[in-house]
């Protein structure tokens, strides 16, 4: 494919990379021949966590294969912002089958590819939260099981938010949506990374899109390894959530400064590296910017319940050791 | 050359004589022979390049075939029954995003209540998802049907069902002429592919469409699969040439000369039902047989065609449309809608049940006679059947459906 | 024996049906246990007859064959093509692998006194308790054949299907036992089709004695 040098006018910011640093250490999105592989002009929300994750990864993913991607999508919010029609955002080969097959498709891609002799192309299939932990999880644990060559990337916004913000096996406890007016209850919960990991994959990552540095790289770490891959990205939605639009990489941050989103990365089943929190925030600093727990707040503070969800990030920061000793 | 195998053999026989670059299997009675024959093919290395991929069910199944059709690899898959349900959704999307995968489907009955054998509800319910659909008579047909489907399938960009009936034929041993490598390739070109994924080239696959351009995309499908009225006999009589024998087309006539009574039927039946109808000829019946092989797209011009002649038709039938009665017959109606002819629909084999030539027989005399209901179930137990409507009258906690029939049977 | 006589009738009753048969195809019923190769032996004889040239259809009557329970498998031999897919109701010619059926099952379904009965048994039909149903039957088509016995001895496992194939090549002479020795190399490889050839043969001899 041919490339269009972009213009930048966001120097020196925190999005784009710092262009000041020497050329290898640049992030992807600050070359300027970056291939913005999901392209402007689509029609996701203002501040979007889905699509800055989205286009932060496929971007890497593209610089990580020499432009050599091929992308398989389950419906969502990324799959239909992305291509209204006649237009599409994408400058990759890209597919969208159905809601709950993105990985199987992948892997049917996969598997063209290798009879072809094309090892040379690379495959990713992404998907929400909803696509990946609920109706996709058995396409994914068998790509999984079956160690395919595919990158699965799950954007994270922890509900159902195409079809208007309802609960997901990912939703948080307390958290509002469409079906839990009154609050999720407090489940056992679905750790996708964690059970990724159980399948002995050879990468599972998780990533936020408040680090967007550390992203990409996974990305590109991702993409020198063979086999199936999970990368679970914690993406922000304003919409869903109820924060404003510039608080997306906020609240990002602060899902991971409280210990309630751990980032970290394993290979084949074990742990080997974790981001550590800078300085640990309580809960209530996530908590409170967001309408959907704002219930917890008003008319009364719900002490019992944010004591139980302060709870679940301690036992994170202890699980995956998040504060430095 | 000629073989004596297992119908499931033959048709991997084929498959592999067409060389498919990715197999997609889950297990499901009756299907299972064919994809075990299939993975022995490719482990043997006689079947290169071939990646063989156990999938983790029909849905995965049918989605790998998806990815696999797109990145411009010739894709296979089979089920059956409930396989077939399960992939149902996934079936619409192959044909809306109209990719060339072939697929047997060894029929089998749908449940509840649970039943491996035999009868075609399964295709039957998937009539409309946009899959061309073929009827194999029997083993040979079976095999030389996929020949022709990879070859149908990729001219048209549209994914290509052959319908086997599970045991019946899967299960059969017989005499089948299995063709060489070299006489396949000259009939089956390489995949060209309309649409491909690829990264020197990028497209898009799959983008949503709203009600400005969907109808339009819808009325394609349709066009599309219109077309495969005219390449289906095209392909059929080059198949004629090439291998020198009849396989596929839309509809086959037997004995249909001054026939006043036509039977219509799909599938291994129609091997019984000549056999039936030889006998009633031969005591003065004017009785013929169309074969229709082609179900979707729906034959209309060659069933008025070959009816044309008859005063009744009878439609012997392995599914129904619960509520309504035939699905075939109904089809049948439509064809001949402006002849007003009665057509007799003889629902038959539900779950395995034997369609003997003596219960066809029987029925075929009344309907020469006119002395037939519209809808007739072939050996239907009335008595036990009024008994269980009966009891659920009388009694309100009647039970579990099959547990009763089950037990007024016994 | 009540069972038995009502049997019987209804033999009588289907025979005529069984006469007016148009054509010459030849119909075996094989009735044995999951485990016993019933399924297996229809298609070996199917596999045999076509070696000889013959059209021939083998199928199952596709149960669920688990180990120990009645299965039984068809097999139709004709000059010309088989075209009719109906299970065999008046069989020409009976092979039973398991004589404890005899008392189980209605293994004698539709059979007319023309037919061939070939049992796999070290006991003659009086001690099976079925010679008041043979008696019409004609005796050179009444064969036992000890198949689990020749099994054991050459293929070391009571597998007694490729044993009885060889006993009802010499009862009904329909096939060559070269044709069945073939057939079984098609299914078998190696020592258990070299065990399973003799069995067959020893059963030809002991058939053709009988
Ligand atoms: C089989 C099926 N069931 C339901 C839907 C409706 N549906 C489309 S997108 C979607 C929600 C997507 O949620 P998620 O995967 O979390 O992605 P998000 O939109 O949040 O990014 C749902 C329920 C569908 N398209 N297909
Ligand atoms: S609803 Fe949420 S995920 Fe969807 S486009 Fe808007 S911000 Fe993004
Ligand atoms: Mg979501």
């Amino acid at each position: 494919m041919t490339f269009q040098p972009v213009k930048f006018y966001q120097t020196g910011t925190f999005t784009v990379g710092n262009r000041l640093l020497p050329a290898e250490t640049r992030s992807v999105q600050a070359n300027m021949r970056r291939t913005n592989s999901l392209n402007s002009g689509h029609r996701a929300c203002q501040g979007c966590g889905e699509a800055l994750g989205a286009r932060y990864a496929i971007d890497a993913a593209m610089h990580a294969t020499e432009n050599r991607l091929i992308a398989a999508n389950a419906t969502g919010c990324l799959e239909v912002f992305s291509t209204p029609y006649p237009e599409t955002s994408w400058q990759i080969p890209w597919i969208h089958s159905l809601f709950g097959n993105a990985a199987a498709v992948a892997t049917g891609i996969a598997a063209a590819l290798k009879v072809k002799g094309r090892s040379d192309v690379r495959v990713i299939a992404q998907g929400g939260d909803g696509g990946t932990t609920d109706i996709g999880f058995a396409c994914l644990s068998g790509m999984f099981e079956r160690n395919d060559d595919v990158l699965y990337i799950c954007y994270d916004n922890e509900a159902y938010m195409n079809t208007g913000v309802q609960r997901s096996s990912a939703t948080p406890p307390a958290a509002r949506t469409a079906t839990t007016t009154l609050g999720n209850s407090f489940n056992q919960g679905k750790n996708l990374p964690w059970i990724a990991m159980a399948h002995g994959i050879p990468y599972v990552a998780t990533a936020t899109i408040a680090e967007l540095r550390d992203l990409e790289a996974k990305v590109e770490r991702a993409m020198h390894v063979r086999g199936a891959r999970y990368l679970h990205i914690f993406v922000s939605c304003p919409l869903g959530w109820g924060h404003p639009a510039d608080q997306s990489i906020r609240i990002a941050r602060l899902a991971k400064e409280t210990g309630l989103f751990p980032v970290f990365e394993a290979e084949h089943g074990e742990v080997t590296s974790v981001s550590k929190i800078r300085k640990k925030l309580p809960v209530t600093d996530y908590l409170k910017p967001q309408r959907r727990f704002a219930h917890l707040f008003s008319p009364e503070v719900r002490t019992d319940l944010i004591a139980r969800i302060q709870e679940g990030a301690d036992r994170n920061v202890r699980k995956f050791g998040l504060i430095e000793n | 050359m000629l073989k004596q195998i297992e119908g499931s053999r033959a048709v991997a026989e084929a498959v592999a004589l067409c060389r498919p670059e990715v197999i997609c299997a889950y297990p499901i009675s009756p299907q299972t022979h064919i994809v075990e024959a299939l993975g022995e093919i490719v482990s043997s290395g006689r079947l290169a390049p071939c990646e063989f991929v156990n999938v983790e069910s029909e849905f995965a199944a049918m989605s790998v075939a998806i990815g696999a059709s797109a990145a411009g690899a010739r894709a296979y898959t089979a089920t059956a029954s409930q396989g077939l349900l399960y992939m149902a959704e996934a079936l619409f999307n192959a044909s809306g995003l109209g990719l060339p995968i072939v697929m047997t489907v060894a029929n089998r009955a749908i449940g509840a209540p649970i039943n491996i054998w035999n009868d075609h509800t399964d295709t039957m319910s998937q009539r409309d998802c946009g899959w061309i659909q073929l009827f194999a008579e029997n083993n040979q047909e079976a095999l030389d049907l996929h020949v022709i489907a990879f070859r149908l399938a990729e001219e048209l960009s549209l994914p290509v069902m052959v319908c086997m009936d599970g045991f019946i034929l899967t299960h059969a041993y017989e005499r089948v002429d299995v063709p060489d490598q070299a006489q396949v390739d000259a009939y089956l070109p390489p995949f060209n592919p309309r649409q491909i994924l690829d990264p020197a080239e990028p497209v898009s696959i799959g983008a949503m469409v709203g009600p400005e351009a969907f109808m339009e995309v819808r009325y394609l499908a349709h066009a599309k699969q219109s077309q495969a009225l005219s390449l289906i006999p095209r392909w059929a009589g080059a198949f004629r040439q090439a291998f020198g024998r009849e396989a596929g087309g839309l509809a086959r006539s037997y004995r249909t000369e001054e026939a006043e009574t036509i039977v219509v039927a799909l599938g291994s039946v129609l091997g019984t039902l000549k056999d039936t109808v030889d006998e009633l000829r031969e005591s003065g019946g004017r009785i013929g047989v169309l074969g229709v092989s082609c179900f979707r797209p729906w034959p209309f011009a060659a069933v008025r065609e070959a009816l044309a002649g008859a005063q009744r038709v009878v439609v012997v039938e392995k599914g129904m449309a619960v509520g309504v009665g035939g699905i075939v017959s109904n089809n049948v109606r439509t064809a001949i809608s402006t002849r007003p002819i009665p057509v007799y629909d003889v629902v038959a084999g539900l779950g395995g049940r034997p369609i003997t030539k003596a219960s066809l027989a029987a029925v075929l005399q009344r309907a020469m006679t006119d002395d037939l209901e519209l809808t007739t179930f072939l050996d239907l137990d009335r008595a036990l059947v009024e008994k269980v409507l009966r009891k659920e009258r009388e009694v309100r906690r009647s039970g579990p459906i099959a547990e009763q029939v089950l037990k007024l049977k016994g | 024996m009540a069972a038995l006589s009502k049997v019987a009738l209804i033999c009588v009753k289907t025979t005529a049906a069984a006469a007016s048969r148009m054509t010459l195809v030849f119909q075996i019923r094989i009735h044995g246990r999951g485990g016993q190769g019933v399924v297996s032996a229809a298609e070996m004889l199917s596999i045999a007859a076509f070696n000889e040239g013959k059209h021939a259809q083998a199928f199952p009557s596709f149960g669920s064959e688990r180990t120990g329970a009645p299965v039984v498998a068809y097999c139709r031999l004709d000059e010309r093509e088989i075209r009719v897919r109906e299970p065999i109701m008046h069989p020409d010619a009976l092979i039973i692998q398991d004589p404890t059926l005899l008392h189980q099952v209605d293994v004698f379904a539709g059979l007319s006194p023309s037919a061939y009965i070939l049992i796999n048994t070290t006991r003659s039909f009086e001690e099976l308790g079925v010679a008041d149903f043979v008696r019409g039957f004609q005796p050179e088509r009444l064969c036992t054949v000890p198949a689990n016995e020749l099994a054991l001895k050459h293929v070391g496992r009571p597998v007694p299907s490729a044993a009885l194939l060889g006993g009802f090549a010499a009862l009904s002479g329909l096939v060559s036992l070269e044709s069945v020795a073939q057939a079984i190399r098609s299914k078998f490889s190696g020592r258990l089709a070299e065990g399973n050839v003799a069995a067959a043969a020893a059963a030809f001899k002991h058939a053709q004695a009988n």
